[in-house]
């Protein structure tokens, strides 16, 4: 196993739990406010129409959605989803199983691409539906991952 | 003793960089409870995330508590150049911050 | 097909007292590892070192993409600056061990000849502190995984070498370790060998068994399921209550001889702490 060397941050960075400074937001950013209905919704489309106002979707093989297909762990769950599609505004990942569906979502610009990866909790076996939006509509892929219970308490 | 909150890679292949991170964070979920006092453990979770390059925005991420504890994220956006500097920014539900800046490598 | 061991220990509870085994270190050592290589025929020596990944295809996948940024990292860092940070009297880790405390996990488990006892990583920090006027810490969780995790980094590479000396103590401390693995225990009745001997690569319910050889060169681990680090010692811990047997404590002598039979089953293996595990 090689030895990894890993970069520092090259700017001190703050420590946990420090409160946010006045500079940490310019204000020429624009930061979408944290959805908070879309997080608490309960069910799939309760989540994708608090999020993104609709519901209508259409799958697209255009999609790839990269998930164990038996979580080893269901804590930490790695996941990649990408597209080819070009224009993507948004990557929305929903775990229908879940408490609240929705675990994460990420607004993209101009120059980035279609890619996010990630590693989420997952309660149980699942579909793990991945919704993109490109050219103002919504396209989804979804994958069935396995969770299971281990023998040895993990 | 501060150890790093963020820590990113920031790596140029062609003309997409992709960037790396990896956060110190405990994402409690609000459902568990302590074994000892029975009380449930409040939801302590980052919220948003945001990547910006040279000063300029190229992700906004919006976390709930399905992220896993410790998390990682990674993406790719173009038009970088080597030296260039990768910024990650997070905020959580108790009002907690940090942030941590790479070079393009 | 299963292999009968040439390890002669047998014993149905515990604190019953072991037989005397025949064979020497180099005997059990060559036939633990000889079951290993056979029963995985596809998997290099070396390869034990990554434990479950190395026999499961699916598990390695998700634990490759963990290990792009593993979890453990945190703890290198804050191991790191645990050890260069000075004592009140300004000496540092550094004094207190071989090479300046670097590359040096590899020392760990060894016999001691004043102390007559095994020594672990562990215990040689807490000595450490002790003898430069800090309290001692928690040898099982907390900073001290921190350090270790650190100093398993630094040792990354190097190979299991752990000697046992012609002295009739380390002997008796081998012996222990090695019957502690083969005992039945706990309301399950089972060792440590039904799982991860006769049983590694099989699986409880959706758990892959991993097998014994290559066990401690990876810790101490980020665990996910534990969401943070583990030592050795906690394993140990886990493992006995996970049969119902009532545990040791971590760095109790019991566990200290376990930690020399296991590590000595290693050898040959190259250290590759710390792990992430699920």
């Amino acid at each position: 196993m090689k030895r990894r060397t890993f970069l520092k941050g090259t700017v001190a960075s703050s420590m946990l739990g420090v409160a946010v400074s006045a500079g940490l937001l310019t204000p020429r950013m624009v930061l979408a406010a944290w959805p908070e209905s879309a997080f608490g919704a309960k069910n799939v489309d309760d989540a994708l129409n608090a999020l993104l106002g609709s519901t209508s979707t259409s799958e697209s093989s255009a999609i790839d959605i990269k998930a164990p297909d038996i979580a080893e762990n269901g804590a930490v769950v790695p996941i990649t989803v990408s597209t080819s599609m070009s224009g993507v505004e948004s990557i929305a990942v929903l775990i229908k199983e879940n408490p609240s569906p929705l675990a994460c979502s990420y607004d993209l610009s101009a120059n980035t691409e279609g890619f996010i990866s990630c590693r989420v909790k997952m309660g149980k076996t699942s579909d793990l539906i991945a919704v993109v939006k490109s050219g103002g509509k919504l396209h989804s892929a979804k994958k069935t991952v396995k969770v299971t219970i281990g023998g040895c308490g993990g | 003793m501060a150890e790093t909150a963020i820590r990113i890679r920031a790596q140029m292949k062609d003309d997409v960089t992709e960037v790396k991170a990896l956060m110190s964070h405990e994402m409690e979920t609000g459902l568990r409870k302590d074994k000892k006092t029975g009380e449930v453990i409040p939801a302590w979770f980052i919220k948003d995330v945001v990547c910006e390059h040279n000063g300029k925005q190229v992700m906004v991420a919006h976390w709930g508590v399905a992220v896993s504890k410790n998390p990682y994220l990674s993406f790719k956006f173009k038009g970088a150049a080597k030296g260039d500097t990768v910024k990650v920014s997070w905020t959580d539900n108790k009002g907690g911050a940090a942030t941590s800046e790479a070079k393009v490598e | 097909m299963k292999k009968l061991l040439l390890i002669t220990a047998v014993v149905s509870t515990i604190g019953a007292a072991p037989m005397v085994s025949q064979a020497s270190p180099e005997d059990d050592l060559k036939a633990f590892r000889g079951f290993f290589l056979e029963r995985f025929p596809n998997v290099p020596l070396d390869e034990f070192a990554n434990g479950v990944y190395a026999i499961d295809a699916a598990s390695r996948e998700q634990w490759e993409a963990i290990e792009e940024f593993p979890p453990y990292e945190i703890a290198i860092e804050k191991g790191e600056v645990m050890f260069n940070t000075p004592f009140k009297n300004g000496k540092t880790y550094a004094s207190c061990f071989r090479n300046g405390g670097i590359g040096i996990k590899g020392d760990y488990p060894s016999f001691n000849a004043d102390t007559g006892k095994v020594e672990t990583l562990e215990g040689a920090i807490n000595d450490c502190r002790a003898k430069n006027g800090e309290a001692t810490i928690d040898p099982e969780k907390g900073p001290m995984v921190d350090l270790t995790a650190y100093m398993a980094f630094t040792t990354r590479g190097q190979v299991t070498d752990v000697k046992i000396p012609h002295d009739q103590r380390a002997m008796d401390a081998y012996e222990d370790g090695k019957h502690h693995y083969y005992a039945r225990r706990g309301q399950l009745n089972m060792a440590c060998a039904h799982c991860h001997v006769d049983n590694a690569g099989n699986k409880v319910r959706a758990d892959i068994l991993s097998p014994a050889l290559g066990h401690t060169t990876h810790f101490p681990v980020y665990r996910s399921s534990a969401g943070g680090m583990v030592s050795l010692h906690h394993r140990f811990v886990g493992c006995n209550d996970q049969v119902r047997a009532a545990p040791f404590k971590a760095q109790s002598d019991e566990y200290r001889n376990l930690e020399y039979f296991l590590t000595y089953m290693s050898n040959g293996i190259p250290w590759n702490g710390p792990g992430a595990r699920k």
